[in-house]
């Protein structure tokens, strides 16, 4: 039986093709005008390429790293609006204990900040599956306590970090086209992402976003799944924490734009809001293109402040249209 | 034997639970007063008229932005663009004083705000938007504009003007803020406008079953678009009181007041589902807030500990909602 199948799909690579190029089509559809983008971008200003491509990579890692973590728990269905206070305290946290140490010890502080992202995640989740209060509520209150408890860890800007985490995320690797930064989080993400969304939890998660009744009384634990989901977007806002700390060398316990940023990426990325749509390499496009979009800007002699109003209008350009085709769907 | 089974009742689970459900804001009148005895425990003597006076008047401006978060979150929405507008607002009118004069500024700024309105009201109402990607898409085209304006501005830029300092932060004989002339008349108007007005029926009727409202004839889009203009003058007036209050006119001033304004209307017994709540839990719960702050501020706490504690005070009062309505 199995074998037949297999024969079958080989047989047929370019429908297999065709088919995900259907099911990731918004995704690629971000990659090309990305593509557009970066040709643009050669063309008025041709002297953009090997720096600019490192500094554009380090710069848009920690809100790649956010929007990853914020998809997570929008594909399960609810929405975190914590992640911004979670990058600054596992950042301060980190950023405080390397300061001056060895590398030996600073893998340690690596280890123990994700599992202290993972806690966060947890309580996250656990506090919105026994209160039942909205997510939306709760993560907002929750962003309080985690931004609270990173001034608390760190209250003016400083620490330190160790060489090689600066040194995994600063710089080109061996061709110098390709940034480190840009590997390090594939790598992350495929290390995470992939074992998950290909495990019975991923379709779990894809299930309560989906439908919460149907995915309960399929047998799907909701209240288990939805907690883990938000320990997965508590470990990724760690991470990106840990990123903001290797790329700037310094923890600072203010959080910057990052949720919401995040919130607007995932939405671009093609992550509906209602849950249960979308993935997480959609979200990184959309940040990249932001990122570029911004820089652009700069090289147009056009105010940045510019690049904030597109970006506004892109997002609700975006929804309105997805709102639209599903609306023209439903009456079909 | 009645009359006893009756006070017996009063102190039974189900009776509280009415209470909390029918009545919230009895019980957060009762936590608000325990605030203030917990605050003269702390620092006994620092209840004084002159003392409240402060209170409300740094709670003016944050119930009045908890409005626009109590009025969308009644049709189940949400407005996260009113630090952008109300800041706008502020800076717009400080940036024209010099040129046209107060009363001409405030026009334009109020102006202004009614058109982002209007613009979010069509998203949210025409375009089925999320009110929550709608905000907050706005909010990055506000603040994107009004810094384009402050570029073009710098030079000629002057400070809050001296009527709206008095206004803001002014005290009547030292016990009344002046405030108070601008946030009666809008409480009033809220408060009346949800309860006796068919509008404000409306409000509560989309909230608790767009399907049925649609279905009974209610032109949903129409609501949703005065609603977000209301709000977002209503913002431009709380931002206005700002400016005056902290003497300050930037860009991001009111931000920071966001997420205390969806807290204050959660805290006052609004439903972020929408269908369920109301404006004066949403005053109190502003008061609330307020007074935490200054309490804790006078233990001498720093900033980290008040925000942790802000947050957890949150999620405690909607957890208890939750937990006394049965509603999720």
């Amino acid at each position: 039986m199995s074998a037949t199948t297999v024969r079958v799909e080989a047989a047929r690579p370019l429908e297999i093709l065709a088919s995900w190029a259907r099911k990731n089509a918004w995704t690629l559809g971000l990659l090309g005008i990305l593509v557009l983008l970066l040709v643009f971008t050669r063309l008025i200003q041709p002297r953009y390429g090997v720096a600019g491509i490192q500094g554009l990579a380090t710069s848009v890692l920690p809100l790649a790293l956010a929007a990853v973590a914020q998809a997570v728990v929008v594909i399960s269905g609810g929405i975190d609006l914590s992640v911004g206070s979670m990058m600054a305290l596992t950042s301060v946290v980190s950023a405080s204990l390397m300061d001056g140490q060895s590398n030996e010890f600073g893998v340690a502080v690596v280890l123990g900040v994700l599992v202290l992202g993972a806690v966060l995640g947890a309580i996250n989740g656990s506090l919105v599956v026994l209160t039942r209060v909205p997510d939306i509520v709760v993560t907002l209150a929750m962003s309080f306590v985690w931004a609270g408890c990173a001034l608390l860890v760190l209250p003016t800007p400083g620490g330190g970090s160790v060489k090689w985490l600066k040194d995994l995320v600063i710089g080109p690797l061996g061709n110098e086209w390709i940034p480190k930064a840009l590997i390090a989080l594939v790598l992350i993400v495929v290390l995470i992402w992939i074992p998950v969304r290909r495990s019975r939890l991923g379709l779990s998660i894809y299930a309560i976003g989906s439908n919460q009744l149907a995915a309960f009384r399929s047998g799907v634990p909701v209240g288990r799944t939805k907690r883990v989901a938000y320990m997965l977007t508590g470990l990724f806002s760690a991470v990106a924490g840990l990123s903001l700390t290797a790329s700037t060398g310094i923890g600072t316990p203010v959080p910057g734009p990052y949720t919401l940023m995040s919130v607007a990426a995932v939405v671009l990325g093609g992550v509906s809001l209602a849950g249960g749509r979308g993935g997480v390499f959609g979200p990184i496009v959309a940040v990249v293109l932001i990122q570029l979009m911004r820089t652009d800007m700069t090289f147009l002699n056009l105010n940045t402040n510019l690049a904030t109003v597109a970006q506004g209008i892109i997002l609700i350009g975006v929804v309105m249209i997805g709102t639209l085709i599903q609306i023209r769907r439903s009456r079909v | 034997m009645t009359v006893a089974m009756r006070t017996s009742g009063w102190l039974t689970a189900g009776a509280w639970r009415r209470l909390f459900r029918d009545r919230p804001v009895i019980p957060l009148l009762g936590l608000l007063a325990v605030l203030v005895a917990v605050s003269e425990l702390v620092r006994p003597g620092i209840v004084s008229p002159s003392w409240a006076a402060v209170i409300v008047r740094a709670s003016v401006p944050l119930a009045i932005l908890a409005g626009c978060q109590t009025l969308t979150m009644l049709t189940g929405g949400i407005d996260l663009s009113v630090g952008a507008v109300a800041s706008m607002a502020g800076f717009v009118v400080a940036t024209l004083i010099a040129g046209p004069g107060t009363g001409p500024a405030i026009a334009v700024a109020l102006v202004a705000a009614a058109i982002i309105g209007l613009v979010t009201g069509i998203g949210v109402g025409v375009f089925r938007v999320h009110p929550l990607i709608m905000t907050l898409g706005m909010s990055l085209v506000v603040l994107g504009l009004a810094n384009v304006w402050q570029l073009q501005n710098v030079q000629t830029n002057s400070g809050v003007s001296p009527q709206l300092r008095s206004l803001g932060s002014g005290l009547f004989l030292d016990i009344i803020p002046y405030n108070l002339i601008v946030f009666v008349p809008v409480a009033v108007l809220i408060l009346v406008g949800l309860r006796r007005s068919g509008y404000g029926r409306l409000l509560y009727a989309i909230g608790d079953n767009p399907i049925a409202a649609r279905l009974s004839g209610t032109r949903g889009w129409q609501v949703l678009i005065v609603l977000y203009v209301i709000s977002a003058v209503l913002a431009a007036i709380a931002g206005l009181l700002y400016s005056g209050l902290t003497n300050v006119a930037s860009v991001a001033l009111v931000d920071s007041a966001v997420l205390p304004s969806v807290a204050a209307a959660v805290i006052g017994g609004t439903s972020i589902l929408g269908g369920r709540g109301g404006y004066v839990g949403t005053i109190v719960g502003a008061l609330i807030l307020t007074v935490v702050e200054s309490l804790l501020s006078s233990i001498g706490y720093p900033e980290a500990v008040r925000q942790v504690l802000f947050g957890a005070i949150i999620v405690a009062v909607a957890a208890a909602y939750t937990r006394v309505t049965g509603e999720t």
